[in-house]
């Protein structure tokens, strides 16, 4: 049997990237078909000869007939066969045993009388060698120059210091979830990283410090993205050269290499992502073998792998949604399925309900127990949450709390909203600009703690100084009326008729008077929430509500940004409709009295789902806060598919180390092409099936692949790009990767399938002898080439910046956008 | 209780005289009575006392000014909505022959004389009374029964809320209009389909249907919603169409091409038609001019053309220019220098050149004069023959009120630090040089060698030294900048962004060396008339560019509202109030078709996905005609309603009630198709049939019923007294005004 299969010889011109497949005489030309595609079952060498010798001697146009006619009809041949096969048979990497097969049959034609055991050990080896090259070639590339630069690079400053802060178990607010900066944190805490290094901005250098624990984890994570994008690209089209073409693409990505290399979110969400997607195929091919231990154990894998994705970045939702319609689709089908009981179709779905979305979220719910449970200690993150939250945190003035209980007259308190991540009352010494309302102090609210939150409470009508040591102790009681002096400027709490500045059904809220001298409407009513009259006020418990006397209005905060005038902070109104909204109940948090003695609270400790509830609030407001500022450039979500710019790393300037990160073009343009490409052929591929056309079984399977394989990837671009054309967050160019993964997993299936269905085509000239080995090889070793020509980006340039031609970069710079 | 009527005329004609005639000339009219009718009471409904109230109603004084502007002919740019709305509010104020006069500045405002407020607000009242009808065909083209058809359109011309709404000078019983049709259209041509495609009739409904998706698109942009609910539908049925074995492959494609022309091309055309139309309209110069772009100015009647007519096309050394950024963001402005010098030190600390300000000014104004150096040589003037400057040469620019040089130099502008600052040179004799060469960079040119040209070249000017771009960094200067833009050199970034380009607005070839002299300069005679180069395409993208990304303040109204709050009707706008009673118009639903549409909804979608997963199970309820119809039903009914209000929950826009009309609408048409598909396919016998028709009555009846007590604040006629309106207040967001 002669060893001349065309996807044969791609496996191996692609493992030892040779020389171009040389021509093997006419039988290779026969042999082609056979063997072209991996799983097509081997049939009896006398049967195959005997049929290269028929059809030697048939006119080329009934070829395909006659071939067709020699198989079994349940077969089909080509890659129905194998299609079948698949759905049926084992799962995992049946695919990659499968092109061992014909590694084996290779090396069977060379040496006929070899007995069965070494040809099993040819099996296992084509199995695994190409995915341990891939692998090995990934983490090459991934760790080739990780300490360089030996400073901060961009986001490192902010992951590098969350890293360290749960080192030091110190609190901190992030609008991402925990898990990977906790991930980064154990990192560094394993690798004798003692956080002590400040990570204040980029271009720091790291010294001493031992950062190469937390890059090197990342750049581990961020290895791995080659190899499963590898396995689910071998699952998903059965094809070992679509897989490598993918595994290339992603491996001499520069982009991809960038991001991998240091301290960020990114690398352990993308593992994440990929993870999740991996085992979703790998567990969508076991669906002929149900509720056995594989499909168990990649069902619980997939929903392990969404749970971490959604604990990095709340981006990790779009794999969710993924995951999601495929089950829902899956789950259609079954219910479809009139040969399933509604028994067994419930298990199906409590499998997944199970695995799918009881595990995912006990997990997440895990992530935030550890990450509440090791951040104990107070620290910058601690005015985002409310009172009771931060008497959690040993170091926070309210750990152990030994204030006065009862609010007094002459006290000295903070007012904190009681909805979540509004914050504190505040005033400070600006006015509301013209046209806002009357031109008076403005009053606010605000996350962080400040000396500008402090009022001190006084009766309405007298003026006299109650901390005087002559006056007795009148505590404050519900139903009192009272005034709210700002201790910073002397002015009250004021309200009248007047639009508030944003929600104009509202009136504004100043501070008004002099020395708090002010006029009648500087009087509220301080009122207790379902307690009767003559209750005292009790510091941090009570939940009370301020009712504006004349207006008879309730003090609340709307919750809206103010714009620039108002330091971004949020307004405060008050509101006719006297709804008990959370918006309008506050609680005194600091109280400060020398006349009382302070005491001892217990405060009420929150309960673990209060907490998480609270902490996903004050992410989802900080979230919606990182919103563009005027006259910023912000990268555009249209720019990132092209690779219309990149971003600095490190570094500007020619005298500066400089790492860009920016996709390899060569790469990016292709996925780009590839696209497009994809939905010409898939819709013409879709409307000839919908047409009924009567394909040749090959073909026929080659759309399959294209539609079914294709299709999910594609779907995982959509859903991890187009999504943000609607965020109104800032965007960066690192948003973009995830989809590119996917982007780049559907280049691969998409020329493989092409390239095949092109040899098909033109089976009877001389041209088909190689020409998808020729073209697979030609994209791999442009990839290559590319990678060889823009690897600086990511491994770092020095020298003159690209426009001169002394630079390394010199006339690469193919775009005026680009900067490096 | 409502019964189909239907009369046959037919009328005989025979000609006696000619006996030879065979057979008689036979016209046959078949009339819908109840067509008639509710074309008849809709009519009644929306026109009565049309004119009444003769003020300014809520967002006729918004939509009032642009009518103004088309009788004036003056260009405008709204971004709200594409022009042809605009254009059939301005119709009716043609048809009643305003001129345009009146000041639209205040809600209550009462209109003069010279203001036809019937015309004006005939068009919407009409649209609005058509849409009754078409309601009601619409649900007899799904094939439900006449009374269902009825009912739907019963409940549309009693809805308080889409009364008040069409009886105003407002666009959306415009865009409920042609969203309807569209629909409507599009089920005529779907069931002319299976007997007789490409029929006349097949034809005219099809083109229709792309006609009104272009006329609800051209009004307003919501109308995409309806336009894509009706190109997925159809999206659909041509799937089906690919899969039918028994046409031809030919056949199949001329179906699929007839579609694609009717329902892709004939929009888009129409749609740029629209606009070819509003510019021919418009086409004076006018208060918006500022948001355009030099060219687009040139070429509107009088304003900046005036300035420009005659001028030179061709930018030579010794040229008088003035500047503008073309990115004109936050404000159009021109490159301006004046004697001030930037602050020593500034108020954070930091240091300046002190040398003369150069920053970016809003208005007109003679210090926005430049006047192109050649480097090498000393003199101010063109010289003979001209020496045009082109792309790649090194220029000076020479402010001309006080003669010094454009430059800049390693110091961090005042604002943006990472940038440079940009100053007019002044020599202190300080080790600082001055470093004032600039090299032309055309951005949008077609050779190499392509000559710098008035108005239509976009140039960028690369600093020789320090390769830094002016660039116009949008910030405001403090005081001491007198609030003007600040200019800087970036040398960060190179991509080509708008505001690193500027072009020649004005344009005069120097002619005096004298300082005195140079201003008083006249035109030089004219060479190219510049505004006749601006193509139509130019135009419409420029035009559709800056109405999709003009970005006004919007700050919160008074009535604005979010979505939530629309399908509960917790949301009022009050609209007009009389300027001594208290008769007001107020946009209040009726409550209980508001809540029963809600709820029909709601059982529609869970009665759909209770049939679909028994029929996965091979168990039909529903015989395969009715799933049909009642999947269609579907689609287009819940579909239309998600499609028009979900995005809204996406838009940071300010909202109002009334932009949930148009989804409501679609609910309207869904809520008697569930009333008698519970009839018909779930009331088991008979008893209960009759009861639930007994409901339904008892439900309509009240219905009618709240639809009369709001009635006062629908047409604003009646004035109620305090206790009256208090008692009307069922909830307490609706904020129905009490005088005190």
């Amino acid at each position: 049997m002669l060893c001349a299969s065309c996807g044969l010889l791609v496996a191996r011109a692609a493992t030892t990237l040779p020389a171009p497949p040389r021509g093997r005489g006419p039988a290779f030309r026969y042999q082609r078909r056979e063997l072209h595609f991996p799983g097509h079952p081997e049939p009896p060498s006398n049967d195959s000869s005997a049929g290269r010798l028929t059809r030697q001697s048939v006119p080329l146009g009934r070829r395909v007939f006659l071939r067709r006619g020699r198989m079994p009809p349940a077969i089909g041949g080509g890659l129905a066969g194998s299609e079948l096969r698949f759905r049926r048979g084992r799962c995992g990497s049946q695919a990659a045993r499968v092109v061992g097969r014909d590694v084996a049959a290779e090396a069977a034609a060379r040496n006929p009388k070899r007995p069965a055991r070494a040809s099993r050990l040819f099996k296992a080896v084509g199995r695994w060698a190409p995915l341990a090259l891939v692998t090995l070639l990934s983490f090459a590339t991934r760790f080739h120059r990780l300490d360089q630069p030996a400073h901060i690079c961009w986001d490192e400053t902010h992951f590098g210091k969350m890293g360290s802060y749960y080192i030091n178990r110190t609190f901190f607010f992030d609008v991402h979830p925990p898990l990977g900066k906790m991930l980064i944190g154990l990192a560094g805490y394993l690798s004798g990283y003692d956080g002590t290094f400040l990570f204040q901005k980029p271009g720091d250098k790291y010294e001493h410090h031992s950062y190469m624990g937390m890059r090197g984890f990342c750049a581990f994570l961020g290895s791995w993205l080659v190899p499963f994008a590898y396995l689910t690209v071998l699952d998903l089209s059965k094809s070992f050269p679509a897989a490598l073409l993918t595994a290339a693409l992603l491996t001499f990505d520069t982009g991809c290499l960038t991001l991998s290399q240091y301290i960020l979110l990114d690398p352990i969400l993308m593992f994440f992502i990929m993870a999740a997607m991996l085992s979703m195929v790998k567990y969508n091919s076991c669906a002929d073998r149900p509720f056995s231990a594989s499909w168990w154990s990649w069902l619980s894998l997939t929903g392990i792998s969404l749970a971490g994705a959604l604990g990095v970045k709340f981006v990790g939702l779009f794999i969710i949604v993924q995951v999601g319609l495929n089950t829902i689709s899956d789950l259609w089908h079954l219910f479809g399925d009139l040969s399933l009981s509604l028994v067994t179709v419930g298990k199906h779905l409590t499998a997944r309900i199970l695995c799918l979305i009881v595990l995912p979220l006990a997990l997440y719910v895990a992530i935030f127990a550890v990450h509440i449970t090791v951040l104990n200690k107070s620290g910058p993150g601690d005015g985002f949450f409310s009172s009771a939250f931060q008497a959690r945190l040993s170091g926070n003035n309210l750990y152990n709390a030994s204030i006065p209980e009862h609010l007094a007259y002459g006290s000295v308190i903070t007012v904190k909203n009681f909805r979540m991540a509004i914050g504190y009352l505040h005033s400070h010494r600006h006015l509301y600009p013209e046209g806002v309302g009357a031109r008076q102090q403005q009053v606010t609210t605000y996350l962080h703690k400040d000396n500008n939150n402090l009022w001190i409470i006084k009766k309405h009508n007298t003026n006299s100084d109650p901390l005087d040591p002559s006056f007795p102790v009148e505590f404050v009681r519900h139903g009192d009326i009272v005034r709210l002096e700002h201790k910073e400027t002397s002015r009250n709490l004021h309200s009248h008729y007047h639009e508030a500045p944003l929600t104009q059904k509202h009136y504004q809220v100043t501070g008004y008077g002099i020395n708090g001298t002010g006029d009648s409407n500087d009087f509220w009513r301080i009122e207790v929430i379902n307690r009767k009259f003559g209750n005292r006020i009790k510091v941090l418990r009570s939940r009370i509500r301020l009712i504006h006397l004349v207006t008879g209005c309730v003090l609340g905060s709307s919750g809206k940004v103010l714009p620039k005038w108002g330091w971004e902070q949020l307004e405060v109104t008050c509101t006719p409709y006297l709804k008990d909204t959370l918006n309008s109940i506050w609680n005194v948090e600091d109280h400060i009295n020398p006349k009382l003695p302070n005491i001892s609270l217990d405060v009420l400790q929150p309960s673990f789902p209060e907490i998480l509830l609270e902490s996903h609030m004050v992410m989802i407001r900080g979230n919606n806060g990182l919103k563009p500022k005027d006259n910023e450039f912000t990268s555009k979500p249209w720019h990132w598919p092209i690779n219309y710019q990149g971003l600095h790393f490190s570094g500007a300037n020619d005298t500066d180390f400089r790492v860009y990160l920016l996709g390899n073009p060569v790469i990016w343009w292709l996925n780009l092409v590839s696209i497009a490409l994809y939905l010409l052929s898939g819709s013409i591929a879709a409307i000839a099936i919908q047409r009924g056309a009567q394909l040749p079984a090959e073909v026929e399977g080659l759309t399959k692949i294209l539609l079914r394989g294709g299709g999910q990837v594609l779907l995982g671009w959509v859903l991890h790009y187009f999504p943000f054309f609607l965020m109104g967050r800032i965007l960066y160019f690192h948003h973009y990767f995830p989809a590119m993964l996917f982007s780049s997993m559907l280049t691969g299936i998409l020329w493989d399938t092409l390239l095949r269905l092109c040899a098909w085509a033109l089976a009877s000239s001389c041209l088909a002898r190689g020409i998808h080995a020729l073209g697979i090889l030609s994209l791999l070793l442009g990839a290559a080439y590319s990678f060889y020509l823009f690897h600086p980006l990511a491994y770092g340039m020095v020298g003159p910046l690209a426009q001169d031609p002394e630079s390394p970069m010199a006339g690469l710079r193919w775009l005026e956008s680009w900067d490096f | 209780g409502l019964r189909e009527t239907r009369v046959r005329l037919g009328t005989l004609l025979s000609c006696t005289m000619l006996g030879v005639l065979k057979r008689p000339i036979v016209v046959t009219a078949d009339v819908n009575l109840n067509v008639v009718a509710l074309t008849g009471m809709g009519l009644l409904s929306r026109l009565w006392q049309l004119s009444y109230p003769r003020a300014v109603v809520f967002d006729e004084v918004y939509y009032g000014q642009y009518i103004s502007f088309y009788m004036k002919r003056i260009f405008f740019l709204d971004d709200s909505g594409p022009p042809f709305g605009h254009m059939l509010l301005a119709l009716g104020g043609y048809l009643g022959g305003f001129d345009g006069n009146f000041l639209w500045n205040r809600i209550g405002a009462e209109y003069t004389s010279n203001v036809p407020v019937w015309s004006l607000r005939l068009l919407p009242a009409l649209a609005g009374a058509l849409s009754i009808p078409m309601a009601y065909q619409i649900v007899t083209e799904l094939h439900f029964s006449h009374s269902a058809a009825m009912g739907a359109a019963l409940l549309m011309l009693m809805e308080n809320a889409l009364i008040t709404q069409s009886r105003l000078m407002l666009l959306e019983s415009l865009l409920i209009f042609f969203n309807l049709l569209a629909v409507l259209s599009y089920l005529k041509f779907f069931n002319s389909q299976k007997h007789s495609p490409f029929s006349l009739q097949w034809w005219f409904w099809l083109v229709l249907t792309g006609v009104a998706c272009a006329c609800s698109v051209g009004i307003k942009y919501m109308g995409v919603f309806t336009y894509l609910l009706v190109l997925g539908v159809a999206a659909v049925h041509a799937w089906h169409l690919i899969g039918d074995k028994t046409l031809s492959n030919v056949c199949v494609f001329f179906h699929l091409l007839a579609r694609a022309v009717a329902l892709l091309g004939i929009p888009v055309i129409l749609y740029l038609l629209f606009f070819y139309v509003h510019l021919m309209l418009v086409y004076r110069s006018g208060p918006h001019d500022q948001i355009m772009s030099s060219a687009f100015q040139a070429s509107l009647e009088g304003g900046l053309a005036r300035i420009t007519q005659g001028q030179p096309l061709e930018v030579a050394f010794g040229s008088q220019v003035t500047l503008r950024s073309v990115f004109g963001k936050p404000l159009p402005c021109w490159l301006h220098s004046h004697q001030s010098t930037y602050p020593m030190i500034y108020e954070n600390g930091r240091g300046s050149s002190h040398q003369q300000q150069v920053t970016c000014y809003p208005f007109k104004d003679v210090n926005n004069w430049w006047i192109v150096k050649d480097p090498g040589r000393h003199q101010l003037v063109v010289n003979s023959p001209l020496r045009p400057v082109r792309h790649g040469d090194v220029v000076q620019l020479v402010h001309g009120m006080t003669a010094r040089l454009l430059n800049t130099h390693d110091v961090a502008a005042p604002l943006s630090p990472h940038a440079q600052e940009v100053s007019c040179y002044i020599d202190y004799n300080i080790s600082m040089p001055a470093q004032n060469l600039w090299r032309l960079d055309i951005v949008n040119r077609e050779s190499d060698r392509e000559v710098w040209k008035t108005i239509l070249s976009e140039v960028r000017f690369v600093h020789v030294n320090t390769s830094a771009i002016l660039k116009l960094s949008g910030a405001h200067l403090p005081d001491w900048g007198f609030w003007q833009l600040e200019v800087v050199g970036e040398k960060l970034s190179r991509s080509h962004h708008g505001s690193m380009m500027w072009n020649v607005e004005e344009h005069r070839y120097g002619k005096s060396q004298e300082q005195r002299e140079r201003e008083l300069e006249l035109h030089s005679p004219t060479e190219v008339d510049i505004s006749r180069n601006l193509s139509f395409m130019a135009k419409f993208s420029e035009l559709q560019w800056r109405m999709l990304t003009l970005r006004s303040e919007d700050s919160e109204h008074r009535y604005s509202s979010t979505p939530l709050q629309w399908v509960a009707l917790d949301t009022s706008i009050a609209y007009w109030l009389h300027p001594t009673t208290s008769a007001q118009i107020h946009l209040l639903g009726n409550i209980v078709i508001w809540a029963s549409a809600s709820l029909a909804t709601a059982a529609y979608t869970l009665l759909f996905f209770w049939y679909l997963l028994r029929r996965r199970r091979s168990i039909c309820d529903l015989p395969e005609d009715a799933w049909r119809q009642w999947a269609l039903t579907g689609a287009l009914c819940v579909g239309g309603w998600a499609l028009n209000y979900l995005p809204f929950f996406l838009m940071e826009k300010t909202l109002f009630l009334y932009h949930y009309l148009p989804a409501f609408t679609f609910q309207i048409l869904l809520l008697p198709v569930v009333l008698q598909h519970v009839s018909d396919h779930l009331c088991r016998s008979q008893v209960q049939r009759s009861l639930f028709s007994a409901l339904v009555i008892a439900w309509y009846s009240t219905a009618c019923h709240v639809s009369n007590m709001l009635r006062p604040l629908t047409y604003g006629d009646r004035s109620l007294s305090p206790s009256e309106l208090q008692a009307l207040r069922w909830k307490d967001s609706w904020d129905i005004l009490i005088r005190k």
